[in-house]
């Protein structure tokens, strides 16, 4: 299981950064947002895997760290707070601008970069 | 005095909602409910201060559980001295609002309150992640407060600030995942205490989770290679917005602060055995910091509006302090918090300036013209002189209440007044470091903390950044207080005094007021910092006031 929990970790993480570097608001947001289920899933990790074990305390027994538990509840909050603002942004961004380059150039200019390089 | 401790979380976290749940009709209501908020959390915060001063620290567990495995608020020295800052801050800009500011869009007076409700909780947090959790409070505050005002250049500062923003709370969460796999818990003081017994296998990792959280907290102080949204950032903001930011940096700082004494042991420590972050900051950080400075103090230089070489300056001040963070004694540290009472308030004070002297709004035409002729990679962009400044619609609402504080005039007379003027030599010579103002006083104590061997390089850095401080700050007034009018509306310097420009200099006057009180009183102020810095160090005192099962004799789980 810890290994396809770390291949998992390391195949978002990965997307999420390429995506990341993309300079369009769009595949930005798409990354960031790979990017924290990456984080989320490393926190839960932090907690050290286990299965089969109860999540609250029972007499006696073994049970999961519920902490990490939490943590990740309010990452995800938090995330999703994020990423829903940042789309609004992006949102305005496009309508004042009419493109989605994260630097907000001209047509023109991202035209000639996407053709010249 | 327990319970009070929450006070600073839940008075703005109230005004904040009650003022988004008033109709918007009510507008004399949100702005009663934001002033009394903001003005209450004034005394508090001295009454914190006036506690902490006696030594004691301070916790407060909310929900009644007890520390290890409950949230705790803490206060101490340190603590108290920064609320005591953010309120004199928050009143300050409070007075340099006009409604004009606020009216420029919806819900400001919300978004202040719960930027200051996310900076206080900063300040208290015990555990790490409350303070991860203030932290997003605060950020996502700033962000919708960059955007106040609308338009093209806040949009896009805005996004990129935010997207830095959230890069780097996905990395504070990793650090925070990385520590808690370690050691097994949150809390502040208890997690120092296990990594100070780690096991040598794990110390590189515990080594790499506080790399990543110096980093993330260098993001949000600006440091070198994290810094380049600042300026960027502050010009865009409006100025009360950007005073008001004058403390964000900070936060920064005094993360970093906590974090190397209470979670990492810094070296200063009474145990003498060395932190586990002292070999990234004596290797590290301390390069950035120099870098930092350099590079504020190029930028300052290459620049000529206030409000970007004011963004300049503070990039200065940050390297300047983080450089004293990382030398991590007693003497260096009670410097430094001197140095940021004194350039905090400096700060927000020409960031205040910069809103009168500076006129935001160009003719129609030269906006078309200067579009098409711009180049938003280049520095000069920077400038508000070149720069295509934007008019939202909001500006031209007509203003049918004035605030109390503003008297319009009846005949225009010369702008900048003298007093603008007196007020911008008094702030330029707080902010750049000259002579009798505490910026001086600051800079000396931090240089005379210094070691021999990194006072080879931090004395000529630190000297020629101030030169290069003068320089700018002297252009920058004599363009805009000395220019001959004709040439005035070709820089965008407005020839009459903006609506509310009165609040606005009556608001710096107070913030340089504090400034020449820290100078005047440099002597009480420096004995409570030196007992700061020297509590801070002690982590033995946190961890007996902090967790009840390592002091028996307070049953309480608190030292009040």
């Amino acid at each position: 299981m810890e290994a396809a929990f770390a291949i998992t970790l390391g195949v978002l993480c990965a997307c999420g950064i390429y995506l990341l570097l993309c300079a369009r608001v769009l595949p930005v947001i798409l990354g960031i947002t790979l990017f924290s289920y990456a984080i989320n899933l490393f926190l839960l990790g932090m907690g050290r895997l286990s299965t089969g074990k109860p999540p609250v305390i029972a007499p006696g027994g073994q049970y999961a760290d519920p902490v990490p538990q939490a943590l990740v509840l309010t990452a995800i909050v938090i995330g999703f707070a994020m990423t829903a603002f940042t789309v609004v942004l992006a949102l305005r961004a496009l309508a004042i601008d009419g493109t989605d380059h994260v630097d907000g150039g001209t047509r023109q200019r991202i035209g000639t970069e996407m053709r010249g390089e | 005095m327990n319970h009070a401790l929450v006070l600073p979380i839940l008075i703005p976290l109230f005004a904040a909602g009650a003022i988004v749940a008033l109709p918007l009709r009510a507008k004399r209501l949100q702005r009663a409910i934001n002033v009394i908020a903001t003005l209450a959390l004034l005394p508090l915060a001295v009454a914190f201060a006036e506690h902490a001063a006696q030594g004691g620290i301070s916790s407060y567990a909310l929900g009644a559980w007890p520390a290890p495995f409950g949230i705790v608020l803490q206060i101490d020295r340190l603590g108290a001295l920064m609320l005591v800052l953010t309120a004199l801050l928050a009143c300050c800009c409070l007075l340099g609002t006009t409604s004009a500011d606020a009216r420029r869009g919806r819900y400001y007076r919300a978004l202040v309150q719960f930027e200051l409700m996310g900076l206080n909780g900063a300040f208290l947090a015990g555990d790490l992640f409350n303070l991860f959790v203030f932290f997003e409070l605060l950020l996502i505050a700033s962000y919708a407060l960059l955007l106040h005002g609308g338009g093209r250049r806040r949009v896009r500062n805005g996004l990129h600030y935010m997207l830095l923003n959230l890069v780097g709370s996905s990395f504070f969460l990793i650090a925070l995942g990385v520590l808690y796999g370690l050691t097994g818990t949150l809390n502040m003081a208890e997690m120092g205490e296990r990594l100070a017994h780690l096991d040598a296998a794990s110390l590189p990792l515990a080594r790499f989770a506080g790399a990543t959280l110096m980093l993330v907290f260098g993001l949000k102080a600006a440091v070198f290679p994290m810094s380049f949204w600042l300026p960027q950032a502050y010009r865009s903001a409006i100025g009360p917005v950007a005073a008001l930011f004058a403390i964000m940096t900070k936060v920064g700082i005094y993360a970093m602060l906590r974090c190397d004494a209470l979670v990492f042991g810094a070296a200063g420590g009474p145990a003498g055995s060395g932190g586990v972050l002292d070999a990234f900051m004596h290797d590290w950080a301390w390069w950035l910091a120099i870098a930092t400075i350099v590079y504020g103090a190029l930028g300052a230089l290459a620049v000529s509006s206030l409000k970007t070489t004011t963004g300049f300056l503070v990039l200065v001040s940050v390297g300047l302090l983080i450089a004293a963070v990382t030398l991590q004694t007693v003497l260096a540290w009670s410097a430094l918090l001197y140095y940021l009472i004194s350039t905090t308030l400096c700060t927000g004070a020409l960031f205040l300036l910069a809103d009168t002297l500076e006129s935001e709004t160009i003719e129609p035409v030269a906006v078309a013209a200067a579009a098409e002729t711009r180049e938003p990679a280049s520095l000069e962009s920077l400038d508000d002189a070149t720069a295509p400044a934007i008019t939202p619609e909001a500006d031209e609402e007509p203003v049918t209440t004035p605030p109390t504080a503003v008297d319009v005039e009846k005949k225009p007379s010369p702008w900048p007044s003298n007093a603008a003027g007196m007020l911008y030599l008094a702030a330029a010579v707080g902010a750049v470091g000259l002579p009798p103002l505490s910026g001086f006083l600051g800079k000396a104590m931090v240089l005379a903390a210094t070691p021999l061997a990194q006072a080879v390089v931090l004395w000529p850095t630190v000297l020629l950044s101030g030169l290069f401080s003068i320089v700018a700050l002297s252009r920058t007034g004599t363009r805009l207080l000395w220019a001959i009018p004709a040439s005035r509306a070709y820089t965008g310097v407005p020839d009459v005094a903006p609506h509310g420009s009165r609040a606005k200099l009556a608001a710096c006057a107070l913030l340089l007021a504090g400034v020449v009180a820290a100078t005047v009183l440099a002597g009480p102020l420096k004995r409570y910092l030196d007992a700061t810095a020297a509590q801070l160090l002690d982590r033995e005192a946190y961890v007996q006031a902090i967790l009840p099962a390592q002091a028996p004799q307070t049953s309480q789980g608190g030292g009040s």
